[in-house]
């Protein structure tokens, strides 16, 4: 691995002043991407600022009924929180059915929003990749392309983001609160992540020296169901083809509010508004949920070997809409 | 008490305070330096091994206060003042640990290069309360340590038996 110099920081101040606007200089906490990613010579910081000492650790219940999670509270925490358990069962799901049980041990909430796609492309320093090297080219374009997506491509590329936490957030919706040399600010969890577009490497919205140091989710829609399905080629500890988190809530069979959002299949964590317009005010039943599944993917473009994804997500979205109707039915019957 | 403050160049050697199996060591190590390599190389624990490098297979399980993670994914310096059990931990006063008793029972390994790490996990979630009991819970709690001979349905097993003596060892103590 190249070398690079090393300091620790006690609070988010010091972490900002020590990082300083250059771009060469990484902040690392649970480092699991980051380190897999300098090993090949991916990512080539010249610093890294270690953020694990910064009291960003907790969990906390906002006045207002919000979650409020510290970046570098892990995915293990998080995904057992007895809140997240309680309230945001979504979260929970996704978290648990991503990475494995080492990996979660370490990766941190922050640090699983700023990990990187999973694009083999990407990963290797000796092909053609836009989005690690601007202007070289895509070779996953005419490359072996079936884990690649077919929402939110550009000509320039079509990685997948491989978050699974992600999934539930955006379906969740959260505001994560960045600091920076120029000083705090916030921005939705929606807003965070960007089309790849003529620029793919520019993969969120990020100044230089800006930290996550919280995420905090929206108050839960009342009696919702929730489900994350997750379809992989193996049945854990792999990345998801197709992955949905859908929340839903129902009154007299008919659906009051649903979010939809997509893993696996998306340049960026995927929520889908037109399956939520096809949903609103809709009976609980399967035809709906065709109609929407057949609205999340109406825009959907497949490459040479990726078009199997749009009718496995297709399923994947009616599966977890179905679920998450049986869960908001489970919890509003008197117990 | 509190971890000292880092501060090393590109290059720079610097010291690292660990407690590795219950004895306080020091290493002195560049900022790049993996605990995995750290641990093989420097303290000479062999038994934690090195298969993808890249937190892909598992071999390089260890405990860092109490939990596994990949030790090849971990800078050594991140670990300032922790507290690491390897393979080598594992057995207390010249006994086998019952996981490391379960997997010898069971022939739960056929080349054995898994082994430390497999073991270390199961050391692990089998102290975890937030992990159920059942097989399909074990085998998703150890999806992270890859078996490329696929001794898995004995790793299963010696789990599973493991538990039932660390079950009725706790009950005999209370």
């Amino acid at each position: 691995m190249r070398t690079f110099a090393y300091r620790t920081a006690d609070d988010v101040t010091q972490a900002v002043t020590t990082h300083g606007a250059d771009d060469q200089v990484a902040y690392v906490a649970g480092g699991t991407t980051l380190l897999d990613l300098v090993k090949l010579d991916v990512m080539r910081p010249t610093q890294l600022v270690d953020i694990n000492r910064l009291p960003l650790g907790e969990v906390e219940t906002l006045d207002d009924g919000r979650l409020r999670i510290g970046a570098t509270v892990t995915n293990t925490e998080l995904a057992h929180h007895p809140e997240v358990k309680a309230r945001y069962p979504l979260l929970s799901q996704a978290l648990l059915a991503g990475a494995s049980t080492q990996l979660r041990n370490m990766a941190t909430t922050a640090g699983n929003i700023m990990q990187r796609t999973r694009c083999p492309y990407y990963r290797d320093a000796s092909a053609a990749c836009n989005r690690r090297e601007p202007g070289s080219g895509c070779d996953a374009m005419h490359g072996i392309n079936r884990m690649h997506a077919v929402l939110g491509v550009s000509d320039q590329c079509i990685a997948t983001h491989p978050s699974d936490m992600c999934i539930a957030m955006a379906a969740i919706g959260a505001t994560l609160t960045l600091e920076g040399p120029d000083g705090k600010r916030e921005i939705a969890f929606n807003d965070f992540h960007r089309l790849p577009g003529d620029q793919p490497e520019k993969e969120h919205e990020l100044r230089p020296g800006e930290l996550i140091t919280y995420i905090t989710l929206d108050t839960p829609i009342e009696g919702a169901g929730a489900y994350y399905l997750k379809l992989r080629d193996r049945a854990s500890y792999e990345f998801a083809l197709a992955s949905a988190g859908a929340l839903v809530s129902i009154q007299d069979g008919v659906i009051h509010e649903a979010r939809l959002a997509l893993g696996g299949v998306a340049t960026k964590p995927w929520r889908s508004h037109e399956a939520e317009q096809a949903l609103h005010n809709q009976p609980a039943a399967v035809s709906t949920f065709e109609m929407a599944a057949e609205a999340a993917m109406q825009d959907a473009v497949p490459h040479e070997h990726n078009a199997f994804k749009i009718p496995l997500a297709r399923q994947a979205i009616v599966r977890a809409l179905r679920e998450a109707c049986k869960d908001a039915e489970n919890a509003n019957e008197p117990r | 008490m509190e971890p000292s403050e880092t501060s090393a160049q590109a290059d720079e050697t610097v010291t690292v305070n660990l407690f590795v199996n219950g004895e306080p060591r020091q290493l002195q190590v560049t900022s790049n330096v993996v605990l995995l390599d750290a641990l093989r190389d420097e303290l000479h624990l062999t038994g934690t091994k090195k298969g993808c490098d890249h937190g892909q297979c598992g071999a390089c399980t260890v405990h860092v206060e109490g939990k596994a993670i990949n030790s090849c994914l971990r800078l050594a310096v991140m670990c300032e003042g922790q507290h690491i059990t390897t393979v080598e931990g594992l057995a207390r006063n010249g006994e086998l640990h019952p996981v490391q008793r379960a997997f010898l029972d069971h022939d739960a390994y056929q080349c054995g290069y898994c082994t430390p790490g497999q073991m270390m996990s199961a050391a692990a979630l089998l102290e975890d309360d937030r992990i159920a009991a059942d097989d399909a819970s074990v085998r998703e709690a150890m999806s992270g340590n890859i078996c490329r001979c696929g001794a898995y349905k004995n790793i299963l097993e010696a789990v599973q038996d493991a538990r039932q003596v660390m079950v009725s060892g706790t009950e005999g103590r209370s």
